[in-house]
């Protein structure tokens, strides 16, 4: 069977691309290999652990779960666009700031998933926290520190912008 | 690459889709979601030679409450059910179910059309669809049909669906008048499949004695299970001990687990039994407060 090859055009973090791609690459593929933004990582690849998350529209999304050909025309929020240039996000510092990672595999798919559950929520409780990361896993750090982080990082972004 | 090579179609319209399934028959899977179809093509346990995508169809897409029932189109993903406040109040099941529906990331994408269409006996929708009574409004070329839920799933993974038609929406009664419902069930971790889960609701009279039950079970069979037959002996009843012990042994009697490497049958048997005598209880009290 020839390959099934489609052109699509999406928007990642801002930046406009415009490839072709074959049908069946996974959009975690498509980030990584084609446009080189190799900090969505890629774990289980059967959307069990949430490595790969990435935001589409805004929302947290699989993207091991989604065809790349069906990111056409949409707008998709990977790791490299979470930092205002050398400014690391509140998230993110708080992450540095309580140890939040140790191999830091699983951290990429955690930021995503927790800045789009922080601006939805932005007085979370521990336990609101722990059932927003539910769905990606860390098998260093026991979740503890990262939990610690999250909610430091909601207490930092509500002081940044009461 | 994870998947074997097919063909992608993104739909234009729900004719084209049709006519598209028409042609090519059991060769080709609608693409919804994905959160199910895309990791069995990930590990290749599923092959289509053709994936007609119709997150295009916007049509397919919504809640509409405004009649005396709701309808959903089945393109509407869990995230929007959760958020419509409307229709949580309206169905207050899936108030209780959603958070249980495997993550956030997943509940994004998910479709309550893809969930039903898959058929899954572990998943949440469907003992939630069966217990409500919901009727499943399916298209194709030829013309379309309404199926009961009861009747639509038909074994593991397998619906009353033919190899040209598509589920387009499922109509759901709202909850009636002191009517009380609840869903609960138990997995090794939030979002992971469930061991047993119940969905339960109770009707009382001006006495509050139950004029009505229904109660359906997820992870127990090979399908949804329907438990309300067996509970005909609580009409005319109040919620008590003797009454929720005769629940929990009907129930029992009325499943057949197979057991899997979480738990052994037996104790799927005493979590039904358990959940069963929880969720009736929490639907008289529910019921109770909307009288």
């Amino acid at each position: 069977m020839l390959p099934d090859r489609h052109d699509i055009e999406l928007s990642v973090n801002g930046k406009a691309y415009r490839r072709g791609v074959e049908a069946r690459m996974l959009l975690s593929d498509f980030l990584r290999h084609e446009l080189q933004l190799a900090g969505t990582h890629v774990g289980c690849e059967h959307g069990v652990c949430g490595a790969c998350t990435v935001l589409l529209d805004g929302l947290p999304v699989r993207s091991c779960l989604m065809l790349a050909v069906q990111a056409n025309g949409h707008e998709l929020t990977t790791i490299e666009g979470l930092a205002a240039g050398e400014e690391l996000h509140p998230i993110q510092q708080a992450m540095h700031e309580h140890h939040g990672l140790q191999c830091g595999y699983c951290t990429p798919g955690i930021l995503m998933t927790m800045r789009a559950f922080l601006d939805e929520n932005p007085t979370p409780s521990e336990e609101e926290v722990r059932e927003a990361l539910s769905g990606n896993l860390c098998r260093c750090t026991g979740y503890q520190n990262i939990v610690d982080a999250m909610l430091a990082a909601a207490q930092a972004m509500r002081t940044a912008a009461p | 690459m994870k998947p074997a090579p097919f063909k992608y179609i993104a739909a234009s319209s729900l004719d084209q889709a049709l006519a598209l399934k028409a042609e090519y028959g059991e060769e080709a899977r609608f693409l919804a979601g994905g959160q199910s179809l895309i990791p069995a093509m990930n590990f290749r346990l599923a092959r289509p030679a053709v994936l007609i995508d119709i997150n295009g169809l916007a049509d397919l897409a919504g809640i509409d409450g405004s009649g005396a029932e709701i309808r959903v189109g089945a393109l509407t993903r869990y995230h929007v059910l959760e958020h419509n406040q409307d229709f949580l109040k309206a169905c207050p099941l899936f108030a209780d179910a959603l958070p249980h529906i495997a993550h956030p990331q997943i509940r994004n994408r998910g479709t309550i059309g893809g969930n039903l269409s898959h058929a899954d006996p572990a998943s949440e929708l469907p003992a939630l669809a069966v217990a409500m009574g919901a009727r499943m409004q399916v298209r194709s070329s030829r013309g379309k049909r309404e199926l009961a839920a009861s009747d639509f799933f038909v074994g593991l993974l397998s619906t009353d669906i033919k190899s040209d038609e598509m589920l387009v929406e499922v109509t759901f009664p709202k909850q009636a008048l002191r009517s009380g419902s609840c869903f609960m069930e138990i997995a090794r971790r939030r979002g992971d499949f469930a061991i047993a889960g119940v969905a339960a609701i109770v009707t009382l009279d001006p006495d509050h004695r139950c004029s009505d039950i229904r109660l359906a079970l997820c992870g127990v069979g090979e399908t949804p299970v329907d438990a309300s037959g067996v509970l005909a002996s609580l009409v005319g009843r109040t919620c008590t001990d003797e009454a929720l012990d005769e629940a929990a042994i009907a129930v029992n009697e009325a499943i057949e687990p197979s057991g899997n490497v979480h738990a052994s049958a037996d104790y799927q048997r005493h979590v039904a039994g358990v959940l069963t005598r929880r969720a009736i209880t929490t639907a008289y009290r529910r019921a109770g407060h909307a009288a």
